[in-house]
C-alpha cells in the first residue's frame, strides 16, 4: 500500500509538469498562431517564420515536449519509489 | 513477464521487422528493375495489391487467438516502440496520406490548423491520459467510465458515443480503400471495396487486436516509406538536395513571388472576371429555383428531341441530362457548390503563408485547431491502444513514440504542398494549352486536375487551373518524372493507412457490441471463449455494414469524418480526463456532462450545416469548440453541487494515478 501523503506530493509534482507541459503546448500553437503574420517578416532559409511554426515548429515542439514528458515523469516514478517493479 | 524475458521478445521484434523492411525495400527495387526491362505497369499494381494485402493475411494468420487478453489487448506485451508505430498508422488514415498535403496546397496558411490540430493532441494524451488509463488495466473506454463513475449509464452512453465516433470513420476508410484499388488497378469500385475488406477482415477477424497490432506496425513501415521516396526526389530535382523538410523554403518564395505577379496580370484578371460571371450566374439560377431547375431540365431534353441522334451536340446533352440534378434539392446542393468554386476562383491567389487576417478566419482556424487536438486525445480507437503496453511507463513512452512517428509523415507533408504549387506556377502557368506535359493530361482524364481555357487565350492562367486535393500526393511521382513502381508505391502506401485505420475501428465497433453492451450489460455469464467468438462475428456483421454504406458513395461522408472529431471531444475527452485529474467528479457530473456535450456538437454540427445556424460565425467543421466547453462547466457544476463519490472511487483514483502494481503483460486475465 503506498502512503497516502508520498502520493500526494508525487501527484502535485505530476501536476506542475501538466500544467508546464501544457503552458509550452498551447504557447507554439495558439500563442504562434495570434502573431503569424508579425513572425512572418522574420525569414530565415527561406521560411518566414509565422508559416514555419504552423507547418514544422509547433510540431517538433509537441515531440520535445512528449520526450520531456516521459524522462520527467519516468524519473519522478522512481523518485517516490512508485515505479512499476521489473 | 520477466525483464529478461521481455528483453529477448523486443531484440525478436526488431529483429523481424528488420528483416521485414529490407524484404520490402528489395520487392520495391525488384520491381523496378523488372520494369526498366519492360514490365506492364498493370502488373506492378497487382503486384503491390496483392504483395501487401498477403504479408497483412500472413500476419493475421500467425496471430490468430482466441484468449481474451491477447484478443482484447493484445496480451499487453506490445513494446512502447512498436505501440507507437501501431498507434501511428491506427491514426494516420487515408485523410493524412493522400489529402492532407493538398488540403495544404489549396489553403496555404489555413491548411496548417490541420497539421497542428492532428499532432497536438498527442501532448494530451500522453500528459492527461495515457499513463493512467493504462494503470487502470481494462479492455475499453466504457469499461473505464463505468468502473470511474458506476453503474451501466456512463457505460452505455460510451457506447453510442464510442459507435457514432467510429461508423462514419470507418465508412470513408473503406472508401478510400474502393477509391485506391479502382485508380491504381481498374477494379470496379465494389470489387476494390471487397478485396480491402478481405485485408482487414483476414486480421481483425483472426487475431483481434493481436493480430491488428502487428499488422499495424508494418503497415506503418510500407506508408512511411511510399510516402517519403517521391518528395524526396521532387526536392533533389528542384534544388538538388534530398531533403524536402528543409529546402522547401525556397518554394515559398518562389511561390509568393508568382503570386505577386499574377495579381494584376490582365489576362489572370480577364479570367477572373468569367469566373465572376459564372457565380452571379449560378446565383441567379439558386435564386429562381425551383423553376430554374425544371426549365433547364425541359430544355435539355427538348434538344434531345429535337436534335438528330448522330449530333455532336445531342450527345452532349445526353450526357449533361444524366449528370443533371434529380430534384430541385440536389440542384440547390450542387450548384451552390459550383457558386462557391466559381466564387474563389473569381478572387486573386490569396498569400500562400499569411494567416487569415479577419478576426473570423482567425477564430476559426483556432478552433478548429483546438477541437482536432482534443478529438484527437478522445478517439475510443486511440485511447484502446494504450492498454496493449506491458506497463505504465511504456504507455506514456509510447504516446512519446506515437507521436514521433506521425511527426515523421506530418513534417514532410508542407514541403509536398510547397513543392507541388511553385511546380504548378513555374511550369504550368504561362504555358500554351498543345504544350500540356504528359502527367497534366492524364490526371486531368482522371477528373483530379481540370484545367480549362476559359478565356481562349491559348495559354493556361492560374486561374484556370484547379486542383482536387487528392491530386498533390498522387500526382507527385510523374510530376517529378519517377518511374511507375512509384505510383504503386504511393498506391500501396495509401491502402496501408486506410486499412490500418479501419482494423483499429472495426475492433473498438465490436467491442463496444460484444464485450461492453452484450458481455457487461446483457449477459455476464458467457465463458470467455463465447466471448471472443461474439466478437469476431460482430466484427464481420460491421464490416458489411461499413461496406454496404460506402457502396452508396455518398458525398457527405468525409465531413462526417470531420465531425467525428468534434463529437469525441465533446464527449470523451472531458470525462475520461475528470475521471482522472478530478476526484470530486461523480457520476451525475459526468453523465450530465457527457449528455450536454454531444446534445450540443450535434445540434450545431446539423444546425450549421443544413439549417444555417451560425453562432459567432464558427464554421461546421469546429462544432466542437461550443461542446466541449458545454461539457466541462455542466460536469462541474453538476458534480459539485451533487455527493462526492465515496471512498471506494477516491481509492481507485489514487490507485491509477501512480504505476506501481499494474497489470503485467502477457498474463491470462
Amino acid at each position: 500500500m503506498v502512503e497516502k501523503e508520498t502520493l500526494e506530493r508525487y501527484w502535485r509534482e505530476t501536476k506542475k509538469n501538466m500544467l508546464i507541459i501544457l503552458f509550452i503546448w498551447a504557447i507554439v500553437s495558439y500563442g504562434a498562431a495570434l502573431i503569424a503574420s508579425s513572425l512572418n517578416s522574420i525569414v530565415i532559409f527561406g521560411f518566414p517564420m509565422g508559416y514555419y511554426m504552423g507547418s514544422q515548429g509547433a510540431i517538433t515542439v509537441f515531440v520535445l515536449l512528449n520526450l520531456y514528458n516521459s524522462i520527467y515523469q519516468n524519473k519522478l516514478d522512481i523518485k517516490y519509489g512508485l515505479a512499476e517493479e521489473e | 513477464m520477466a525483464k529478461e524475458a521481455m528483453d529477448a521478445w523486443r531484440a525478436k521484434l526488431r529483429k523481424i521487422y528488420g528483416i521485414y523492411t529490407g524484404v520490402f525495400v528489395l520487392f520495391v527495387v525488384s520491381l523496378w528493375i523488372f520494369e526498366t526491362m519492360g514490365l506492364d505497369p498493370k502488373f506492378i499494381g497487382y503486384a503491390f495489391l496483392f504483395g501487401t494485402i498477403g504479408v497483412y493475411a500472413a500476419i493475421g494468420i500467425i496471430s490468430r487467438t482466441s484468449i481474451v487478453a491477447e484478443y482484447y489487448v493484445a496480451g499487453r506485451k506490445v513494446p512502447a516502440v512498436f505501440n507507437g508505430m501501431a498507434t501511428a498508422s491506427d491514426w494516420m488514415s487515408a485523410a493524412s496520406f493522400i489529402s492532407m498535403a493538398g488540403a495544404l496546397y489549396l489553403q496555404g496558411y489555413d491548411g496548417l490548423a490541420f497539421i497542428m490540430g492532428w499532432t497536438g493532441g498527442y501532448v494530451l494524451l500522453a500528459v492527461l491520459i495515457a499513463p493512467y488509463l493504462r494503470k487502470f488495466g481494462q479492455y475499453t473506454i466504457p469499461d473505464f467510465l463505468e468502473s470511474r463513475y458506476g453503474g451501466k449509464l456512463p457505460r452505455l452512453i460510451g457506447i453510442i458515443c464510442a459507435l457514432i465516433v467510429s461508423l462514419a470513420y470507418l465508412v470513408a476508410q473503406i472508401t478510400g480503400v474502393g477509391i485506391i484499388t479502382s485508380r491504381f488497378l481498374g477494379l470496379t469500385f465494389e470489387l476494390g471495396v471487397f478485396v480491402g475488406l478481405a485485408g482487414i477482415l483476414v486480421c481483425s477477424f483472426l487475431g483481434g487486436m493481436r493480430a491488428v497490432t502487428w499488422t499495424q506496425v508494418a503497415q506503418y513501415i510500407i506508408l512511411i516509406i511510399a510516402y517519403m521516396i517521391p518528395v524526396v526526389a521532387i526536392s533533389y530535382k528542384h534544388t538538388g538536395v534530398p531533403i524536402p523538410q528543409v529546402m522547401y523554403g525556397q518554394a515559398l518564395q518562389v511561390i509568393e513571388e508568382k503570386q505577386k505577379q499574377l495579381k494584376d496580370d490582365p489576362k489572370e484578371v480577364e479570367v477572373r472576371e468569367i469566373w465572376k460571371k459564372r457565380a452571379e450566374d449560378l446565383n441567379q439560377k439558386i435564386k429562381a429555383l425551383p423553376d430554374s431547375w425544371a426549365k433547364e431540365k425541359s430544355e435539355l431534353e427538348e434538344k434531345i428531341k429535337t436534335l438528330p441522334s448522330d449530333d455532336l451536340k445531342r450527345v452532349e446533352a445526353e450526357k449533361a441530362l444524366k449528370a443533371y440534378p434529380k430534384t430541385p434539392d440536389e440542384a440547390k446542393e450542387k450548384w451552390t457548390a459550383d457558386m462557391k468554386t466559381a466564387q474563389g476562383m473569381s478572387k486573386p491567389p490569396k498569400s500562400y503563408v499569411q494567416p487569415p487576417t479577419d478576426s473570423k478566419g482567425i477564430i476559426n482556424f483556432l478552433a478548429l485547431t483546438f477541437c482536432l487536438m482534443v478529438g484527437t486525445a478522445g478517439l475510443p480507437h486511440i485511447l484502446m491502444r494504450f492498454y496493449t503496453t506491458p506497463t505504465v511507463k511504456e504507455a506514456r513512452n509510447s504516446a512519446a513514440w506515437a507521436l514521433f512517428f506521425i511527426f515523421l509523415l506530418y513534417f514532410t507533408a508542407p514541403a509536398y504542398a510547397a513543392f507541388a504549387r511553385s511546380e504548378i506556377l513555374t511550369n504550368i502557368v504561362g504555358q500554351a494549352f498543345t504544350a500540356l506535359p504528359a502527367w497534366a493530361t492524364k490526371w486531368a482524364g482522371v477528373g483530379l486536375i481540370t484545367i480549362k481555357d476559359l478565356n481562349g487565350d491559348g495559354i493556361i492562367q492560374f486561374a484556370e487551373v484547379r486542383i482536387h486535393a487528392d491530386a498533390v500526393v498522387l500526382a507527385t511521382p510523374e510530376i517529378a518524372g519517377l518511374p511507375y513502381v512509384i505510383a504503386g508505391l504511393i498506391a500501396a502506401g495509401g491502402l496501408a493507412a486506410a486499412l490500418s485505420t479501419a482494423d483499429g475501428l472495426l475492433i473498438t465497433m465490436s467491442n463496444a457490441i460484444s464485450h461492453d453492451l452484450y458481455y457487461k450489460i446483457i449477459n455476464p455469464n458467457i465463458s470467455p471463449s463465447t466471448r471472443v467468438k461474439i466478437g469476431k462475428a460482430l466484427l464481420l456483421v460491421v464490416a458489411a455494414i461499413g461496406a454496404y454504406i460506402a457502396t452508396y458513395k455518398l458525398a457527405i461522408i468525409v465531413e462526417l469524418v470531420a465531425w467525428a472529431f468534434s463529437i469525441a471531444a465533446a464527449t470523451f475527452f472531458p470525462a475520461v480526463v475528470f475521471g482522472i485529474w478530478d476526484k470530486r467528479m461523480n457520476r451525475a457530473g459526468a453523465v450530465a456532462g457527457m449528455i450536454v456535450g454531444l446534445t450540443v456538437t450535434l445540434y450545431y454540427l446539423i444546425g450549421s450545416r443544413f439549417y444555417g445556424l451560425d453562432w459567432f460565425g464558427i464554421k461546421t467543421i469546429a462544432s466542437g469548440i461550443f461542446g466541449i466547453p458545454a461539457n466541462i462547466i455542466v460536469a462541474l457544476i453538476v458534480s459539485r453541487l451533487t455527493k462526492a463519490p465515496d471512498s471506494e472511487i477516491q481509492n481507485f483514483v489514487d490507485n491509477i494515478r501512480y504505476p506501481k502494481g499494474a497489470v503485467g503483460a502477457g498474463k491470462e486475465e
